[in-house]
């Protein structure tokens, strides 16, 4: 019994933690001992949060946001999954490139907007070319290791069966690879929307990243907080809903 | 006929290895083609996209330039700073994540969505906190290289033989005697792909806070230069910019050198 009070199920003793955490907060915020000016309190952070929906437009930026990720997704998505195709049809293609993309997901591929400011100038295009540049190579490697990963037994049973070409993809390998790619698709995703939203913010232009730029510029300092708030949450159930839309997925293939 | 099968044994790969060589010049040139023509073609402004040529004369001039210097010693020390600080908080929280069954319920969740946040998004507070300064870069780079540190090695410590613990908790081997010898051989893996991938995330996160707002800088460079329209000298500063953070990534790989197979691409794939 008293194991069980002090062990709470992991969801009660979270909300508890955070609790706790923002009443902290707060007393550190009304004993004088953190500056409102640095750090405000909950009180003034949470309410901020509704003045963010009905003064500075936060419906229209989350749709914003969300509009130039999905593209950005689509669009690196769409090519990574024809080029990942490639490499896992063309071997000697696969052995020479298949590196070198891999040293692009590890590079600090966000870094190169300034290229693209100059190129397509200080909107939409250029963040969607950021996203859709940080999608790519999650999305190549996943689809070529998924292909490469086909039970050579699967494809022989195809071969049995004397399937066409179009028929050995559909049947065979499209369903044996998903789960891998769709693994690939989902990172591309995430991806996405860390560079959307982080090139917004650097240029000034678009949704989200705009909105804490702006409230930041002008010392607004609970409104700042309230909207980097808001951003977390955002893309912390975004990362969730996509992993539920993934175990859905497969579990229901 | 023995030595005819010998000299096909020995050129197979060798034609083979040719072939990717081929592909990969191929490609290389294909790009330098693009650029140029696009360059030439007049479909973007004037200066827009430099001919290779001026790109390379202003990286040389760059390198011989006493200001560069100054600026690269300045990202060097703010990444490295970020990266030391980030990665040993990291480790601690990853280890103390992996170890603790009920702590990890209740906060790997939070650092799993922590995680995948543009960690930019948090530098107005960093501003506050640390001023325009050196200050704000580090603490960027040091939470931006916390997360995949942590992630991978409370994961890491997850997939430890739980037959080497229980001859641990035979020995009465005291916490740090655990962590010394148990934990960290076992660990070694994780915490060298971690330190690799932490690499690159730090410099995007001290990189991206002096692009927002600096003095100083490889990012405060490149953004004069990009106020300047003087495109070559911009792209040559991303050019070091990149060749900085391969170099770091193929260094701290050599130093940790790795006991058995990792699964490299995989793990690399890790927000940031």
């Amino acid at each position: 019994m008293l194991a069980h009070i002090l062990r709470p199920p992991p969801v009660i003793a979270r909300t508890l933690v955070f609790a706790a955490l923002l009443g902290v907060w707060e007393l550190a915020s009304m004993a004088g001992m953190v500056s409102r000016f640095i750090a405000p309190p909950p009180s003034e952070v949470i309410p901020a949060i509704g003045t963010l929906f009905t003064d500075n437009g936060l419906v229209g930026a989350f749709l914003r946001t969300f509009g130039e990720v999905l593209a950005a997704a689509g669009i690196g998505s769409v090519v990574g999954m024809i080029a990942g195709w490639w490499l896992h049809h063309d071997k000697t293609a696969g052995r020479a490139y298949t590196d070198w993309i891999a040293a692009t997901a590890a590079a600090p591929l966000v870094l190169l907007f300034p290229l693209f400011l100059v190129l397509f100038g200080r909107n939409a295009a250029t963040i969607i070319a950021m996203g859709a540049v940080a999608a790519l190579p999650p999305v190549i490697l996943k689809t070529k290791e998924g292909l490469d990963n086909v039970r050579v037994v699967l494809i022989d049973v195809g071969r049995t069966f004397r399937l066409t070409r179009w028929q050995q993809v559909k049947m065979i390998l499209f369903p044996a690879s998903l789960p891998t790619i769709f693994t690939g698709l989902r990172l591309g995703l995430v991806f996405a929307l860390i560079n959307v939203v982080g090139v917004e913010f650097l240029i000034g232009f678009g949704g989200l990243g705009l909105t804490i730029a702006e409230l930041g510029d002008r010392f607004e300092i609970a409104g700042m907080y309230a909207a980097i708030l808001f951003v977390v949450l955002c893309s912390a159930t975004f990362f969730y809903l996509t992993e539920k839309l993934e175990t859905w997925l497969l579990s229901a293939r | 006929m023995v030595a005819v099968g010998q000299v096909k044994s020995g050129q197979e790969p060798r034609a083979r290895l040719s072939r990717v060589t081929v592909y990969r010049i191929v490609a290389l040139v294909i790009i330098v083609a693009l650029w140029e023509s696009a360059g030439a073609s007049g479909l973007f402004f004037r200066g827009v996209i430099p001919s290779s040529v001026f790109v390379i004369s202003a990286l040389v001039r760059l390198l011989g330039d006493p200001m560069f210097w100054g600026h690269f010693g300045v990202t060097l020390f703010e990444i490295v700073t970020g990266y030391v600080i980030g990665s040993a908080f990291g480790m601690l929280g990853g280890l103390a994540l992996g170890m603790n069954r009920y702590g990890s319920q209740i906060f790997e969740p939070v650092v799993e969505y922590l995680a995948s946040t543009p960690k930019v998004v948090f530098l107005p507070i960093l501003l506050i906190l640390f001023g325009i300064g050196v200050g704000s870069k580090i603490s960027l780079g040091a939470i931006s290289c916390f997360f995949p540190l942590a992630l991978s090695l409370a994961a890491a410590v997850r997939t430890i033989n739980p037959m080497y613990l229980r001859v641990g908790q035979s020995l009465n081997l005291t916490l740090s005697q655990r962590i010394k010898m148990i934990y960290l051989p076992a660990l070694t893996p994780a915490i060298a792909t971690g330190l690799r991938l932490g690499f690159g995330i730090a410099t995007v996160g001290c990189l991206m806070s002096e692009i927002k707002l600096s003095n100083k800088g490889l990012g405060h460079a490149a953004m004069q230069a990009y106020g300047r329209f003087d495109i070559p000298t911009m792209l040559a500063l991303l050019i070091v910019i990149f060749a900085l953070a391969a170099l770091g990534n193929i260094l701290i790989g050599r130093l940790i050198r790795l006991p058995g197979p990792t699964n490299r691409r995989i793990t690399e794939l890790t927000p940031r």
